[in-house]
């Protein structure tokens, strides 16, 4: 490890255990290392943002987390077990919920028909087992419960094909779908990217909602106010290693970015 | 956004619910343009009502009941291959070897009945579990060797033709010299005064029962929609996009089989020379009915549709006295308009 750890100062409670740990990560693909040195600690209850240049290696290190890149070495630790993902179905199970940039969504099922996408419940008895018969009643209230949960009120019409939604509903059906089946951890990879300012805004909202329900986030972003708006801590990647952990409260954004692209000296971790 | 409903964040921020509503006032064209997106099936039954409507005051024999089921019988073939077609089509594929692998399935049935003495309906059993095979062959190649639908049914079109013509030596089985079972499809079930329906119409049916079911009840066909839809997204999802598209190719290999059956109870026959034009009118009757050509989107009731509406025209046209070259041109504007909304459709904006 090349930066010393200090994992005194989590917000909250003092020491806590880790939900979700990488520590020394390797990833290379021929002469290109993705990741010299992946070190990352998610804590309970908080919104931990990864911020980094093109290229610094947090996508890599992102993929390795939820299943998507098996790395050439280090250690994934959930809970403080060690697990090893081949695939994102694994990450998925273990309860590592993961939004893509892409979304994942598809665009003409309706919204209960996504939620529940690769994970459909059959009814009871015999029309489930013998019939295949999906228990839409059941999968379109629990969608509506999630849907209100978060706050995403006005999708009256969970019937509603996500195509005809705009981005900032796609997404909050991609949020809803991952707070919904992520018992552990999720993962949002640039949720904000595509939206428009108010729209973004809600999605912030969302992400709140998410943690304050108890689920520890993991935020990748490249927008600049909305990781300091949002972030509890900011993992600051750069040259494929942690450069370093600082707080909004800790760091001002021209310091972030100036740490992020090297332009200053990565300070030891405030967080 | 008037009503704000209780719940919503529980931090304390400037924004109490996560509102996203925010649709603006739609011309009355956007207004056409969501009740299509939401209704499918209405353009194409508005299309064959009007058809049906139009044919019966150029002629007056053709709503009589004897011509109505002439029609469904004349559809049937079309209509089956356009189910399995279907399929392929939601998984944004296209099957070129449709028409192929219905006219091998019957050469094969009838060859291995008359010339090698099996049993009818074993020879029937075996003329199905080949058609699968065929089936499962084209998704084996669209899957492992992730070659374009297009391309792989484009071969394996020009391969199944071929072998048929190897296996046939060209020539015609007449229908008395198989076994009953092989042209049973084609004998009547019921009437209703004029309007006779045969076995075949009747398994044809069934089959789209069957497959609207599954199609809209079952995880299989949520995941079909889905990997038709967005291939990357479905699997990022967790389906196994692979085992979705096999199954898809290898259910519409049976459905052609079936197809077979049917087609030698309607010609009384086991022909090589046929089936040649099936292949395109079966995706004329998967587009007429709605269903995009660019996946994950359609219903096959409106196949059913829009295999009547082709039924309807070829049938109406002659009976009009309109010279039946023009046929092709009546279907071919009709194929051209549905594509047209299709896009239109599609680009129904939030």
């Amino acid at each position: 490890m090349s930066q010393p750890s200090l994992e005194k100062d989590t917000p909250g409670t003092g020491v806590r255990e880790p939900v979700l740990q990488a520590k020394g990560l390797v990833k290379r693909y021929g002469p290109v290392t993705a990741i010299a040195s992946g070190d990352l600690e998610l804590y309970p209850g908080e919104i931990l943002a990864v911020i980094g240049d093109n290229g610094a290696g947090k996508t890599s290190l992102i993929k390795a987390l939820c299943g998507a890149l098996i790395p050439d070495s280090g250690e994934i630790l959930l809970d403080g077990k060690p697990v090893h993902f081949r695939n994102p179905m694994e990450a998925r199970l273990a309860g590592i919920e993961t939004v893509y940039q892409s979304l994942a969504v598809a665009p003409g099922l309706d919204i209960a028909d996504n939620l529940f996408l690769g994970r459909e419940e059959r009814k009871a008895g015999v029309l489930g087992s013998v019939f295949r018969m999906l228990d839409k009643k059941h999968m379109r209230s629990e969608a509506k419960r999630h849907m209100s949960e978060l706050g995403v009120a006005t999708l009256q019409n969970i019937g509603q094909a996500v195509e005809s939604l705009s981005g900032g509903q796609r997404q909050a059906v991609a949020v809803a779908r991952s707070a919904a089946f992520g018992s552990k951890v999720v993962i949002l990879d640039e949720p904000t990217a595509a939206l428009g300012v108010k729209e973004g805004n809600r999605v912030l909202q969302l992400i709140r909602d998410v943690r304050d329900r108890g689920l520890p986030v993991i935020l990748i972003s490249h927008n600049m106010p909305h990781v300091f708006e949002v972030a509890d801590r900011i993992h600051i990647q750069r040259l494929g290693r942690r450069s370093t952990v600082i707080t909004p409260q800790s760091h001002s954004m021209s310091e972030a970015v100036a740490i992020m692209t090297g332009a200053a000296e990565p300070p030891p971790h405030v967080a | 956004m008037a009503n704000d409903p209780p719940g919503g964040g529980a931090t304390a921020t400037a924004t109490p619910t996560t509102d996203f509503d925010e649709r603006p006032n739609a011309t009355p064209l956007e207004r056409v343009q969501h009740v299509l997106h939401a209704n499918p099936l209405l353009g194409p039954l508005a299309v064959l009502i009007i058809a049906i409507l139009a044919f019966s005051l150029a002629s007056g024999r053709f709503l009589s009941a004897a011509n109505l089921g002439l029609v469904l019988q004349q559809v049937t073939v079309i209509a089956t291959l356009a189910l399995g077609q279907t399929l392929v089509i939601l998984t944004a594929g296209i099957d070129l070897a449709a028409g192929a692998i219905t006219v091998f399935s019957s050469i094969l049935m009838a060859n291995i009945a008359t010339k090698l003495g099996v049993p009818g309906v074993l020879a029937l059993i075996i003329g199905l579990v080949l058609g699968t095979a065929m089936g499962a062959f084209n998704g084996w190649l669209v899957t492992r060797i992730n070659l374009p639908p297009f391309i792989v049914t484009l071969g394996t079109l020009s391969i199944f033709f071929s072998l048929n013509s190897v296996v046939s030596r060209s020539e015609t089985i007449r229908g008395s010299d198989m076994p009953a079972i092989m042209t049973a499809t084609g004998s009547t079930a019921f009437r209703l005064g004029g309007f006779s329906v045969t076995w075949g119409s009747i398994i044809m049916l069934l089959m789209f029962a069957f497959f609207f079911y599954a199609l809209a009840n079952t995880a299989w066909g949520k995941h079909v929609y889905a990997t038709g839809d967005d291939i990357e997204a479905a699997r990022l999802a967790g389906i196994r996009t692979d085992r979705v598209l096999l199954s898809v190719y290898l259910v519409a290999g049976l459905i052609y089989a079936v197809g077979a059956w049917i087609l030698m109870g309607r010609l009384a026959s086991a022909s090589p020379n046929v089936g040649t034009e099936y292949n395109l009118n079966s995706i004329t009757a998967v587009v007429l009915g709605g269903t995009s050509l660019f996946g994950g989107r359609g219903l096959v009731l409106g196949t059913l549709v829009g295999a009547l509406i082709v039924g309807v025209f070829q049938n109406g046209l002659q009976l009009a006295g309109v010279d039946v070259v023009w046929q092709g041109t009546a279907i071919g504007v009709l194929v051209l308009v549905a594509v047209g909304i299709d896009q239109w459709i599609r680009k129904v904006k939030a």
